[in-house]
Formats: structure tokens, sequence, C-alpha cells
């Protein structure tokens, strides 16, 4: 007797997208010179009309930034710069529903995870930040309290709001006043938090919004008018920022790839070990940075482990993201969809060999059914290069200097994972893994109190927690 | 009895089977239960949920003021839930203590609910405290009234003092003494257990020692059937069949009360044991004021409006 | 003085506690602050450096193992070292610079008590660079600092000894190895320091010390994918550019610091590491 679930649609109704939006520069909408469009991946209908920020367009939004922190901005104390914060935090709890059904319509992720995760912790960013606005002086070691002044961000499409609140929380925090750029798929929940600021009475110009694509990105970089950038996007983009901001005085911090080891051994509690692997490389469709995209497995349990994943995978719902049953969504973008399907041929024609649960995908709409790849090797493409999308890549090890060795052996450094029932195993891992985040028998956890960010190739600087807060004041030691 | 080729029967063979099983992170377990707890079940696969659901509960008398009278009522409720509506389906057993069996047992065949069977609880339910001897005559009286289902006790302080071929014994012994007159469930009293590494153990001691069913708790203590408790004794039984190509059943007892709790066990079953499970043959749920929720929910869904209890019956 | 000829002192370089020469063969004149000749340094070449790295690399992994008490001891026992040569290091930097008597031993001072303060940062900075986080679940989260690998020191060109010694013992002192190249001008303190550093109990690579110019080899330490970490306090500021730049294809830590004792100079060199585990039974 089958259990079949029935649809069970989140409604659209909560949500109101206008047909074209402009910029928010300096308190008010100012329409853009053009525009492209946003769709829905899951259905490609087009959501709206988002404007293309050019080089005017940026230039006004760092005046209109750099005029709010001299006048305004940093003539506040931390308390009263506090005090916004809460309010945007509470305003966001508000129109969380308003935000999770936006987002995933946006992004294509599903609604679950939009309601469950994305707008919560978005909220909590704002709450925790906005506690810190008035005991900078106790922010770290060596740090000062001075704000640099006009900072630009630019986020990436996988978790546009919460990208949004990394960013912009600290930076309001500290004093400093903001130039934001969101992905040009995901723009909307961005332009929706652009009315909270507004609701929540924020002065002018604190927060600008300036919608684009990579022009605009680079108007933003480029521009002398700021003092510090922030960029979370893939590791080749960080780089062009990085030589672009060399010759300047510009302070930098980056979130880029990674290509995350998660390693089981043998003693491991199977059956969470698992639902750990099946999050780590499945949650958000696998568009993670942190994402566990190589599973590296003891030989020992290996059979057992891959049996019991593969009969889990079958489990994981795939369709309509605003269903509420729904496990993965769609690929954000065609383009995205393309990069993946690039890299699981190359990991068929190098020989690994690939599976997926039978699963129907809509005829409309960018899909990738969820996938792993076995009898992986450190040499195959699909082993070095992030794939960004549902699909893992399975190899094994014999010893625990084997596996911390295959874990290391890449260019990225932001996550791992750990699955152990032995403490004093953990603990020696945790010390000889060369990654930002360690993950010991859990995975995908995240917090603003937490720091979060990458060794070598993944970036520079850490998102979060104190260590977070600091990047944002001048002269700060880490 | 060959214990399914798993263990021998001695002590060493079963400690060394029990210690080699991988060990619960509680958190992870936690986690997975809280997610499928966010399952949405609506519309058709809501009204088919209430009606398996109904097919499953056992319904449950167990006070010391049990009266024939209290029995009787009670068993007619579980041949017919609802009097105005005989699409209603009956439910899975009706469990009571062996004083009791005969007595509902009489009444259920002279209301012609021939093929609904009672379920006795025995071994000294519910503390399990009592001499073999006690244990083994209250088993035998069951089954002699008529209970064709067991629902035995293990030996709780045995199993946390590691005397755990004891408790293995007992359960053999009274699986003996059923044979095939009656089906035996083992309740592992999970709440006294605590951990969920010990449920999964007590779990595949249980199995081995020829359980038909796991149950998790006599209801008598709290915390009883909660999810992660009832994920980890899914998770055993579904190991376990890929070991032996047996299936055994699973009774999450006590704190079920709502129809979301058991629909949200269903959702369990369905994503961890598999729809190989989701019949009564194999999963029951123990409850006693469920029923009227599940009633009053049905209710809703035919008729589109929010039922009151004044429409239900209370027994 | 009294007519005996002094014998003197051949300047080397430093790799994994050995004293080669530069594998370049070559060698360039330094001469005082007047212009007189005071010895023949090393031109040290790329490939130099890249053995140095390959030093540097290879004992990374021991040295940041090692506890930090034990990190502190040694540094402690250089500074000790250090003091024990007091005279011979404020005479070299007088011919070197032409400072007073008094002025050079005041630097020779300062180096070893900035080596003795930087000491005994190894066991204290992770309890203030650290944390335990408070998270939203049953999780247990602490973000501990840790050493970066491998660090390039360009040593600034005043105060030869004190410039090298603030830029070398924070990198030090949380793990990390070095390889510094020495001031263009004034390199033979820094070259020197190695007799302290090889009487300490520092392993072998943990300090490599090269001497030859700057506008050669900085763009090599610029590029080699090796290095994790660069001090550029001894380049110009107008080079920083190129060099940050340079460093990009492998995202080196590159930073240049003005004052001579702040935490921040041990930080900038560490990494952040955040763990994750559940609280249950």
């Amino acid at each position: 007797m089958n259990f079949e679930y029935a649809a069970a649609p989140e409604s659209r109704s909560v949500v109101k997208i206008d047909p074209e939006y402009g910029h928010f520069i300096n308190g008010k909408w100012i329409n853009g010179s053009s525009h492209f469009n946003s769709i829905n991946p899951a259905t490609e209908e087009v959501l709206s009309r988002i404007a293309l920020g050019t080089a005017a367009d940026v230039d006004a939004a760092v005046k209109a930034a750099r005029n709010a922190f001299d006048k305004s901005w940093s003539k506040l104390s931390g308390r009263e710069r506090g005090k916004y914060l809460f309010r945007i935090a509470r305003i966001m709890q508000e129109r969380a529903r308003e935000f999770a059904v936006l987002e995933t319509l946006d992004n294509g992720k599903p609604i679950r995870e939009s309601r469950d995760v994305d707008v919560p912790l978005s909220a909590a960013h704002f709450f925790y930040h906005a506690g810190w606005a008035d005991k900078l002086e106790y922010a770290g070691v060596d740090t000062t309290t001075t704000p640099h002044g006009v900072v630009g961000q630019i986020i990436p499409w996988n978790f546009p709001l919460l990208m949004l609140a990394w960013k912009v929380a600290p930076a309001l925090a500290t004093g400093n006043t903001v130039v934001l750029k969101p992905a040009e798929t995901t723009s909307l929940t961005a332009l929706l938090f652009a009315q909270v600021c507004q609701q929540a009475g924020l002065p002018d110009g604190v927060v600008n919004i300036v919608t684009g694509d990579g022009s605009t990105g680079s108007a933003i970089t480029s521009h002398p008018g700021i003092d510090k950038i922030a960029f979370t996007g893939s590791t080749e983009v960080g780089k062009l920022i990085a030589r672009a901001v060399a010759p300047t005085n510009k302070s930098l911090t980056l979130e880029l790839g990674g290509k995350g080891a998660n390693i089981v051994f043998g003693d491991a509690a199977i059956d969470e070990t698992v639902e750990g692997i099946v999050n780590g490389i499945f949650f958000n469709q696998g568009h993670v940075c942190c994402a566990g995209s190589r599973l590296i497995l003891q030989e020992s349990i290996a059979d057992e482990v891959l049996e019991k994943l593969k009969r889990r995978m079958e489990k994981i719902r795939v369709g309509d993201p605003l269903d509420k049953n729904t496990d993965l969504g769609a690929i954000n973008s065609g383009e995205q969809l393309a990069k993946i399907q690039e890299l699981t041929a190359a990991g068929d024609a190098e020989g690994a060999g690939r599976w997926s649960p039978n699963c129907t995908l809509p005829d409309k709409g960018f899909w990738f059914a969820p996938t792993i790849f076995t009898g992986v090797t450190q040499a195959h493409r699909i082993a070095r290069e992030e794939i960004f999308g549902p699909v893992l890549s399975v190899l094994t090890f014999r010893t625990p200097a084997e596996a911390i060795e295959k874990a290391n052996n890449t260019p990225f450094g932001l996550s791992a994972g750990i699955w152990s029932e032995k403490g004093s195993n953990i603990l020696w891992a945790s010390q000889h893994l060369r990654a930002g985040v360690i993950w010991a028998n859990t995975f995908n956890k995240f917090d603003p109190a937490s720091p979060f960010g990458g060794y070598k190739e993944s970036g520079w600087g850490r998102e979060g927690g104190r260590h977070g807060l600091s990047a944002y004041l001048k002269g700060s030691a880490k | 009895m060959s214990f399914y080729g798993l263990v021998d029967g001695s002590d060493s063979s079963l400690r060394n089977y029990l210690k080699q099983l991988p060990g619960v992170d509680q958190v992870g377990a936690e986690a997975r239960a809280a997610m499928l707890a966010t399952r949405s079940i609506k519309t058709t696969s809501k009204a088919w949920a209430i009606d398996t659901a109904i097919s499953m509960v056992d319904l449950t008398t167990l006070e010391g003021a049990d009266t024939p009278g209290k029995v009787q009522a009670l068993c007619s409720k579980a041949f017919r839930p609802d009097p105005t509506d005989s699409s209603v389906p009956h439910v899975g057993a009706v469990c009571v203590y062996n004083d009791m069996v005969g007595i509902a047992r009489q009444h259920l065949d002279s209301i012609g609910a021939h093929e609904l069977p009672v379920a006795a609880v025995s071994t000294a339910f519910p503390s399990g405290r009592a001499s073999m001897a006690v244990k083994l005559q209250d088993t035998e009286d069951a089954i002699v009234a008529g209970a064709a289902e067991i629902d035995m006790v293990i030996d709780r302080g045995a199993f946390l003092s590691g005397r755990l071929i004891e408790v293995f014994e007992e359960i053999v012994t009274i699986r003996e003494v059923c044979g095939d007159r009656a089906h035996l469930k083992v309740i592992l009293e999970t709440g006294e257990l605590v951990t969920l590494d010990n449920v999964r153990k007590a779990s595949y001691l249980a199995m081995l020692a020829g359980a038909d069913f796991v149950k998790t708790s006599t209801g008598k203590v709290a915390p009883a059937a909660t999810a992660p408790v009832v994920l980890v004794m899914l998770e055993a039984v579904r190991d376990f069949y890929d070991l032996t190509k047996v299936r055994i059943g699973v009774k999450p007892a006590g704190g079920i009360r709502t129809t979301k709790d058991a629909i949200k066990q269903l959702v369990l079953v369905n994503e961890t044991a598999g729809p190989d499970w989701l019949n009564p043959s194999l999963f029951r749920i123990g409850a006693s004021a469920l029923l009227n929720d599940l009633l009053m929910q049905r209710m809703k869904m035919s008729d589109g409006y929010y039922a009151s209890p004044n429409y239900v019956t209370i027994d | 003085m009294s007519g005996r000829l002094e014998v003197m002192k051949t300047y080397k370089l430093y790799i994994n506690g050995a004293f080669p020469r530069t594998e370049s063969g070559r060698s360039y004149e330094i001469t005082s602050n007047k212009g007189e000749f005071l010895a023949n340094a090393c031109l040290a070449s790329r490939k130099d450096l890249r053995d140095a790295v390959v030093a540097a690399r290879a004992a990374q992994p021991g040295w940041a193992k090692a506890t930090a008490y034990n990190r502190g001891q040694i540094m402690y026992r250089i500074a000790e070292m250090l003091e024990g040569r007091s005279d011979q290091f404020a005479q070299e930097i007088s011919l070197q610079t032409g400072a007073s008597a008094k002025e050079s031993l005041q630097e020779v001072s300062d180096s070893v008590d900035l080596l003795v303060w930087y000491a005994g940062w190894s066991d204290k900075l992770p309890s203030l660079a650290g944390s335990t986080n408070p998270v939203s679940g049953p999780f247990y989260n602490f973000t501990i600092p840790e050493a970066l690998g491998v660090v390039g020191v360009i040593t600034p060109i005043d105060k030869p000894l004190l410039g090298f010694v603030a830029a070398v013992a924070p990198i030090l002192v949380s793990g990390n190895t070095t390889v510094a190249l020495a001031s263009s001008t004034s390199p033979l303190s820094a070259i020197s320091f190695a007799e302290v550093v090889a009487t300490s109990d520092l392993p072998n690579g943990v300090l490599n010390i090269l001497s030859g110019q700057q506008s050669e080899l900085t763009p090599w330490f610029a590029s080699h994918m090796d290095i994790d970490g660069l001090d550029i306090s001894g380049l110009p500021t107008d080079q920083h550019g190129a060099i940050k730049e340079a460093g990009v294809e492998n995202l080196k830590r590159i930073s240049a610091f003005t004052k001579t004792s702040e935490p921040g100079r041990i930080l900038a060199f560490m990494e952040a590491k955040t763990i994750w585990h559940p609280i249950g039974n």
C-alpha cells in the first residue's frame, strides 16, 4: 500500500511582485534605465523586470552612502544603530512568510528550506549584530572601533536573503553604510528588504540596493569612493576582484568556492551519517559553497553506507519548490544547469559510476536529479572542481591519515565533515583538516554567532561571530 | 532455536552481536524525526492516512478500575467506531489486562467482530517485576482466555544492569508459550531505557529472541513513543529485514493523542521502513483518546467544517 | 688593534638549519652608511628561495603541533641567546647604520624584549582570539585560531635587527614557519641572527634567512604557490599593489605593519577554524 502525499502547495498570495523594479538609492526608488527579466527557475515564468545598474547608478548609490555615513549614520551612537537593526530583525520576522515564498519563487529552493532555514537565520543575523553595535570596544584582541565608511557588497544567488543578512548586518552594526548588489537571477528578496529598511525608518542612504549583472558589480568594486569590498561568489571572480583591488587602499574580504570533504569513519553512527551525507550535498540543491561534495568513506563500511545512501536518496522528493513536501527544488538557472551537466558528463567520461534514483523531473524549468558518482579518485575533475549542484563524488580511504590527506589535497579549504563516534578521533581529525568550518557528526549548520569562512582559495576572512565583525572595523586583526 | 543464525543463544554471542551495532547520534536522529514531522499531508492522502491509522489502533484500556461494562463498551467502539458511519474501518485490536480477555473476546464475538483480535498485556505488566513462573502463568491465562496477541514487557532492570542474556531468555520462553496460538509484541519501555543506543540494542535483542512486534511503551511511563524512538525502531526492523528477510512489526504506544501525531507516525514508517509496513499486520498504534480525534478529523474531511466531541461516542 | 689580523666572518644563508652559500654563487657588497666595505653577502636566487620554502613547508606541521608552551619556551631561549650576544649585534648595527653605540645597544635590548613579549603570547592568544560560540541548537561550537602555514617576510630596511625580529617573532610564535629576506642594504643583523637561532632549540626549517635584492626576489615570493602569507612591511608602499596582485593566484594573506608590538601581527597570519559537534547521549 503506497502512501502518496497529495500536493501541499504554499500559497503565493502572500507575495506581491511588481512587474518592474528600479534601484533603492538614498531611501527612494529610482527608475532603472534598462531592465532584464527575472524568472522562476522552476517554471521559467517571468516574475518581474529588474533594473540593470549602470556606473552612474552605482555612483549615485555611493554618493548617497557617503552622505549618509558623514551626515547621519556616523553621528549615531552604537546603541541607536543597534536599535535600527533590532527593528529590521523584528520586521523580517513579521514578514517571514512573505520573504520565504518570494525566495522560493525567485531562487527555486524548496519552501521548507526558505521557511525553516533561510528566513529565520536572516532575521537572527540582524538580531545578533544589533547587540554588537554598542559593544565594539570589546570586539576583539586588536580592534579599533572605527568603521571603514562605505562598503560595497556583492552577493550570490544561492542564499539571496541570507547572504544579504550576512553582509548588511555586520556592516551596519559597526557603523558603515552599504551599497549592495544582489545576484542577477535573485534580486527580489533584496528589493523586499529595501521595503523593510523603509518600514524600520532607517535613515536614507544607509542601505542602498543596486541591481544588475557583472558589469554593475565591476562598477562597485572599482569605485574609488568605496572603502571596503565584501564579495561572496566563485573563486574565479573573487580573484579578479582581488587583483583589481590590490593597487588600491580598499579592504577586501572574500567568501569563495569549496569542495568540502565529508569523511565517514567505520565507527560512525550510520543512519545519522547517511542523513548528514544527504543534507551535506542535497540541501539547497547542492548550491552551497560549503557543501559536502566529496564523500570520503572508510573502505570497511563503504558498501553498507552506499546501499543505505541510495535507499535514502530514493525518498528525496524532487518537484515544485512551493510544495511543502518538496526536498529538492530547481537549479537556479539554465547556465548553472549547463555547468552541472558538463561536469557530470566529465565524470562519466572519466569512468566514474553515476547513479540517481528514479525521479520524474518537470518538463519546464531547470532540474537535475540527485546524483552520486562512485569510484571517484582525486584525479577526476568531479573530485577537484566545484560542481555546485546535487552531485556527490564518492572516494574511499583506508587509514585516518589517508582520509586527512585526501581531504586536504585541494586548493579549497572551506568546510569538512567528520563522522565518527570516537571523541578523540573527532578532535584529532578536526585538528588536521585544513578547513575554516568543521562539522563533526552534523553538517550544514549555520548560526550568526559562528564564524564562517575558508582557508586557502576558499577566501579571505570570516563572517559571523566576533571574527566576522572585526573585518568591518578599520585596522583590525582577524 | 536458530535465532536467524545471527546469535547462538549464549551470553557472549549476544553481547558481541549487540556491541557491534552502530551507535545512534541523538541530535541527528532528533533532527531527522523533526524534518519528517514537517511533511504536510492533505486532502486525499490525509483521508487515506486517517483510515489507515484507525485500522492500526490497538484500542486500549489498562486501568485498575476496568470492569466488564467498561471493556464491553470499548469492544463495541473498537468494532464500530462511528455508529452513524459504517464506512469507518474497525480498529486493529482491543488491548486489555489478561483477566478481561475473556470478556472482551466474548463480547466481540457476540457482535460479529470475529476477526478483531484481543491483545493482552502480560508478564506482570507494566513493571515486569515478578517471578518467571508468574509471568508464564500470566501469559498462558491470557491465551487460554482468547488473546491472539500477547504484549509482554522486558526486564528493564536486567537490561540496564547488563544482564542481557536474562532479558533475552525471558523473551524466548514467552515466545515458546505463545507458540502459534498468539503473536508476541515485546514492550521495551523506551522511557526507562533512555538512550537511543539502548533502544536500538533492545530492539535487536527482542527481534533475535523471537518478537513478532517491537513495542515502545507500556503507556504508564513518560516519555513514551517519541518520534526519535520510533525512528530508531523502524530503522531496526528495516535493517533486520535486510539481514533475515523477515519483517517485524512496530507498535508505538503512549502519548499519541491527535490525528496529527498519528499521521506523523505513518510518515515515519513510510520514509524509514517503507510502505510494506503500512498495514495493521506490521504497524499498530497503542492508544485510547486518539480514536475520537481521528473520527473528528475524518468528519471534517468529509463535511468540510470542524467537528465537535458531541458527535463522537465516548466509548 | 695590536697588529693581530681579524678573521672575517663569511655571511651565508640559513636554510633548514644549515648555512649554505647561495646556489647561484653570487654575492654583493655590504657597506657601512659611509660607504666602507663591510662584507660580501650572498645574493640569493629564486632557487634558494625555492629550497627555503621546501624546508619551511616540511617543518611547519611539526612546529604547529608543538604545544604553545613549548613554542613559547623556544622563543624565550632565542631571546636568551640574543641577550648573550648583545655586544656582537650592537657592533654590527653601528657598522651598518652609523648609529651610536648607545643607540645600537638600545636596538638590541628592544629586540630581546620584543622576543620575550611575543614568546609570552604563544599560550595566551588563543584564549583571546578563540571563542566558544553560543549557537541556537544542541551543539558545542568553538573557534580556534590556527597557524596559516608558510609565511614570507620582506624585512624593513631601517632598524636592521629590530625590524627583522618584529616581523619574524609574531609569525613564528603561532606555529607558522618562515622564509625571511633580510634588509637589502643592512642584512648582516638578520644573517647573524641565524647564529642565535641555531643555538636555540628552534627546529630546522622553521626560520630560514636569505640575503639578496628585494627587487629580484620579492616577485618570486609573491608568485610562489606554496607560500601562504607575506609580511611586506619592508616594501615601499608604492610597490604593495603589484605584489598583492601577484599574490592573488593562491590568495596569499598579505599584510604590512608599522607598529612593532601588536597582537595583530600574530593574528594576520592565522586562520580561524570553527568546529561544531552535537551534544547528546
